[in-house]
């Protein structure tokens, strides 16, 4: 529908999370996999991901090597057993209605799967799923024709101005960094990516000890245990990745794109946070308040609620293993934007210089906290937190402290940590659209 | 987070949409009409609390198009009670979410929260039924969110312009040919006073269903409501007019020029819906619903497996139904072609698959699981607490009622291979069929308008 509301819902979620949160078991498969189980006995279902520290970051000067990998996995297997085409994989799953899924983002591939809990579906759902994971085939002809629908989705992008800012954001702010390429690649890069490239990420990265497996569903410790070695147990042990270098930061910048649009839309930021930034709670709790809770925050109220510039104004950290975007962004007609840019420019900087009320700062608290059971209400949202938990080594009681650690922010915290890190030496700004000029 | 978003595509969305017969759902009626639907769902400490008004777009006419969507953003702009966007600033203070959409048959508010603030939804909700203030000024300032809105999801997006200007084409008398968003020039010609007209029209007690989903006790939800909406006066409603199709008569054809890198192909043939079928006849609609998984329903259907993999003609292609929609609907196919591919390979790849489910018949294989997956999604849905509150006010609005999604399995799992094909071979005829492309224009101006020159000479 719309693919920026899913995102920012998906970015805020994973941002704020809180109160007693469920019980977490935790332990490794024989091969090295960390596996992290919640039971939820209430409905006949199980959901189980495979995370891989195999995401776009790994892509080297291949990039949009992991997304093709991932795109690749279900194409074909090839085993001692036999070989199945992307046909009989898809129509395996289908029959015994599962659900199987695979992609990637810049940190992370996942492979994931919903299936009923009855045994004689779960079983051999999990067994395909084990052989996609272990054993992809790559098949020639299915790589040249996954490697030609990515060039036509990359030049699908190029029809949105929303797209091409986007882009062009992450790019001007990693430079050389690995977070500087999109997860799907550009027109040239994804044309020179060979059968055997992929062949290869698949081997050094989809291994035992660079997984983490998360598990969700109708099942005891026993056959959870039993799953993460049916799904996971087969693959070679491997090693992690190593660390991703540290972000450098860029000198400010505007980058100016024309487009046929009707509106311009433009991204404002700098790099931001990791997932185990020590500014972490100043820094989201502030942003809550600044642009991250929809309507009701400052950018929102300012761009939208005020003037009526746009139909969306808003600004997220979204942390990542290392520092990910600290990102500001609206849309509006050609002949306001400037004039947009300008209030969005004028709210940051009086936040930062001012920083919030304590009025602002006890609604928000309200906000993130009060709605903390929203958060878990369902498996899938179990599952998001479980894997975000196993893959970034957050603490098993991340979710119980999480409310305690938000209630602990205090107004000079946040505005120290806006002032310590938002810099305006360092802003990147593009503006994509009509109202631009070359 | 972003509320008042609109929901544009009918496709999939309800497909498999079904839930076991079960005693934890409820339904009162209050003496004003308004219908109270609860479903407890003991998983979370959460509810979902939604009101439902039989309006949108579909209830509109010429020069009003878009009025529903708008109205919809105004009822966030202030009543007697709370002032523009305080009552967001309220439900966030008690850790709520929410968000409004609007679509043909419907338009929806709803508010997520911890149980035990279900009372907040409806201080706000049952005063914003009927007293709402509709203030010029926050008029101007709300139609220019619209417009920006519209110029974001319609205006610069090509694919969706084109499936704007098929509906246009493929509908002629049904209101269904109206964007949900509105024509552009009715946005800007719209008043105030259309509004107040439109709001004391339809936003009424006895023109809403009040839907409850979660950790809730159905019978103090039926109390409290009774509390909050109980006082509101009923309205005097008129039934919208039928605006049915009259028959189609040969093959209607859009060409969408626009700044594009692709070409983009849409097809829909008018297809009944459970609304519009006898109760003797209503199979049909179920077995479009499973000719319409036989061509895309997952990776292993027939788009996807021979389109896109076999024959690599489309780079993507899907099929669409929806047998809840209040009037007359189409059965869609969209698709893009693969790299050198073009939009005529691929209608008449489409239109190759078409033929083949009206010669042979669905396989036994194919059939079965089709049917696994309708099973299997009966358990996966009830996951999400919104999900099941979507699902039981949407047909409560359209008019089936929400027991419909009770049969849905049954009726599913009754439909034979023969059936499937018997509706191929009545609906997916060549004469009903309407075709929209998406003839891409070069993205650089400068390019556009050499190639524009260029173009007009070699047509002469």
């Amino acid at each position: 529908m719309c693919a920026k509301y899913g995102l920012l819902a998906a970015l805020v979620f994973v941002a704020s999370i809180a109160q007693a949160g469920p019980a977490i078991q935790h332990w490794q498969t024989q091969n090295g996999a960390r596996v992290y189980f919640v039971p939820a006995p209430e409905l006949p279902m199980v959901d189980v991901r495979v995370v891989f520290d195999a995401g776009s970051a790994r892509d080297a000067d291949k990039n949009g090597l992991a997304a093709l990998t991932g795109a690749m996995l279900a194409e074909g297997v090839k085993t001692a057993t036999g070989e199945l085409n992307a046909d009989e994989i898809a129509e395996r799953f289908a029959s015994l209605g599962a659900q199987f899924g695979a992609g990637a983002d810049r940190d992370s591939a996942s492979v994931s799967l919903r299936s009923l809990a009855e045994a004689r579906l779960l079983q051999p759902a999990l067994d395909l799923m084990a052989e996609v994971l272990r054993a992809p085939a790559f098949p020639a002809a299915a790589f040249e024709r996954e490697r030609n629908r990515m060039l036509v989705g990359l030049r699908q992008q190029e029809q949105s101005p929303g797209a091409i800012a986007g882009k062009n954001f992450y790019k001007a702010l990693y430079a050389d960094h690995p977070y500087a390429g999109e997860p799907g690649g550009t027109e040239q890069s994804v044309g020179r990516l060979t059968r055997e490239d992929i062949a290869a990420f698949h081997g050094r990265y989809y291994v035992a000890r660079n997984a983490v497996v998360a598990i969700v569903g109708a099942l005891n410790r026993a056959q959870a245990e039993a799953l993460a070695e049916q799904v996971a147990g087969l693959l070679p042990s491997g090693e992690r990745a190593p660390a991703l270098p540290a972000v450098a930061p860029q000198a400010a910048q505007t980058i100016r794109i024309p487009h046929p649009s009707t509106q311009t839309h433009i991204l404002m930021g700098q790099t931001g946070m990791s997932r185990d930034d020590p500014d972490y709670f100043p820094l989201l709790v502030g942003n809550h308040i600044l642009g991250g809770n929809g309507l009701v925050s400052r950018i929102s109220n300012e761009i939208r609620e005020k003037r009526g510039l746009s139909y969306s104004a808003y600004s997220y950290f979204a942390p990542m293993r290392v520092a990910g975007p600290y990102t500001l962004g609206l849309q509006t007609r050609n002949d306001k934007a400037d004039e947009a840019l300008q209030v969005l420019l004028d709210t940051l900087s009086n936040f930062v210089a001012q920083g919030p009320t304590a009025k602002e700062l006890k609604a928000a608290k309200q906000n993130i906290t009060g709605g903390f059971a929203l958060r878990l209400d369902s498996n899938s949202k179990l599952l998001d937190h479980l894997a975000l938990i196993a893959f970034y080594d957050l603490p098993l009681d991340y979710l119980d402290t999480y409310t305690q650690r938000v209630e602990q922010v205090t107004l000079a915290q946040i505005k120290d940590a806006f002032q310590r890190r938002i810099k305006p030496e360092q802003r990147v700004t593009v503006i994509v659209g009509g109202g631009a000029q070359p | 987070m972003y509320k008042r978003f609109i929901l544009l595509l009918p496709l999939l969305l309800f497909l498999g949409a079904a839930y076991g017969a079960d005693s934890a759902t409820h339904e009162f009626k209050l003496n004003n009409g308004l219908k109270i639907i609860v479903r407890e769902d003991h998983r979370a400490p959460v509810v979902v609390s939604q009101v439902w008004y039989k309006v949108g777009s579909s209830y509109e006419y010429s020069g009003i198009t878009g009025i529903s969507h708008v109205l919809e953003h105004m009822m966030f702009q202030g009543t007697r009670k709370f002032g523009p966007n305080e009552a967001s600033r309220i439900i966030s203070e008690n850790g709520g979410r929410e968000n409004a959409f609007t679509g043909r048959d419907y338009t929806a508010y709803y508010q997520q929260l911890e149980k035990s603030r279900l009372p907040v939804s409806f201080m706000i909700e049952s005063d914003r039924m009927r007293n709402l203030l509709l203030k010029e000024k926050e008029f101007e300032k709300e139609l220019k969110v619209v417009m920006e809105e519209r110029r974001l999801r319609t205006e610069d997006d090509p694919e969706s312009r084109t499936y704007e200007e098929f509906n246009g084409v493929a509908f002629q008398n049904s209101a269904y040919r109206n964007p949900v968003i509105g024509w552009m020039d009715d946005l800007e010609n719209l008043t105030l006073n259309d509004l107040k007209d439109w709001y004391r029209r339809w936003y009424a007690p006895n023109n809403a269903t009040l839907v409850v989903v979660g950790d809730v006790d159905a019978r103090e939800v039926h109390k409290l409501a009774q509390s909050h909406f109980g006082p509101l006066k009923p309205g005097k409603l008129v039934s919208p007019k039928p605006r049915r199709e009259a028959e189609q008569n040969g093959v209607r054809r859009v060409t969408v020029k626009a700044p594009a890198e692709l070409p983009y192909l849409i097809m829909g043939y008018p297809a009944p819906v459970l609304n519009s079928l006898k109760p003797e006849d209503r199979w049909e609609a179920y077995a479009l619903e499973v000719l319409s998984a036989v061509f895309s329903g997952g990776g292993s259907a027939r788009l996807p497996k021979r389109l896109v993999r076999e024959q690599q003609i489309a780079a993507n292609a899907s099929a669409g139904y929806n047998l809840y929609a209040r009037a007359p609907d189409l059965f869609l196919f969209d698709g893009t072609p693969a790299q050198g591919r073009g939009s005529m390979e691929l209608e008449q790849a489409l239109r190759a698959e078409i033929k083949r489910a009206q010669d042979e018949p669905v396989g036994t294989e194919e059939l079965a699981r089709i049917k696994a997956q309708v099973v299997a999604n009966r358990v996966y849905e009830r996951d999400s607490v919104f999900g099941q509150a979507m699902q039981i006010g949407m047909l409560e609005t359209v008019g089936l009622g929400w027991r419909v999604m009770d049969e849905y399995l049954d009726r599913i799992n009754a439909v034979t291979a023969e059936q499937v094909q018997q509706v191929a071979r009545k609906y997916l005829i060549d004469d009903r069929l309407t075709v929209a492309v998406l003839e891409p224009l070069p993205m650089d101006p400068d390019k556009r308008r050499a190639s524009a020159g260029k173009g007009g000479h070699d047509v002469r």
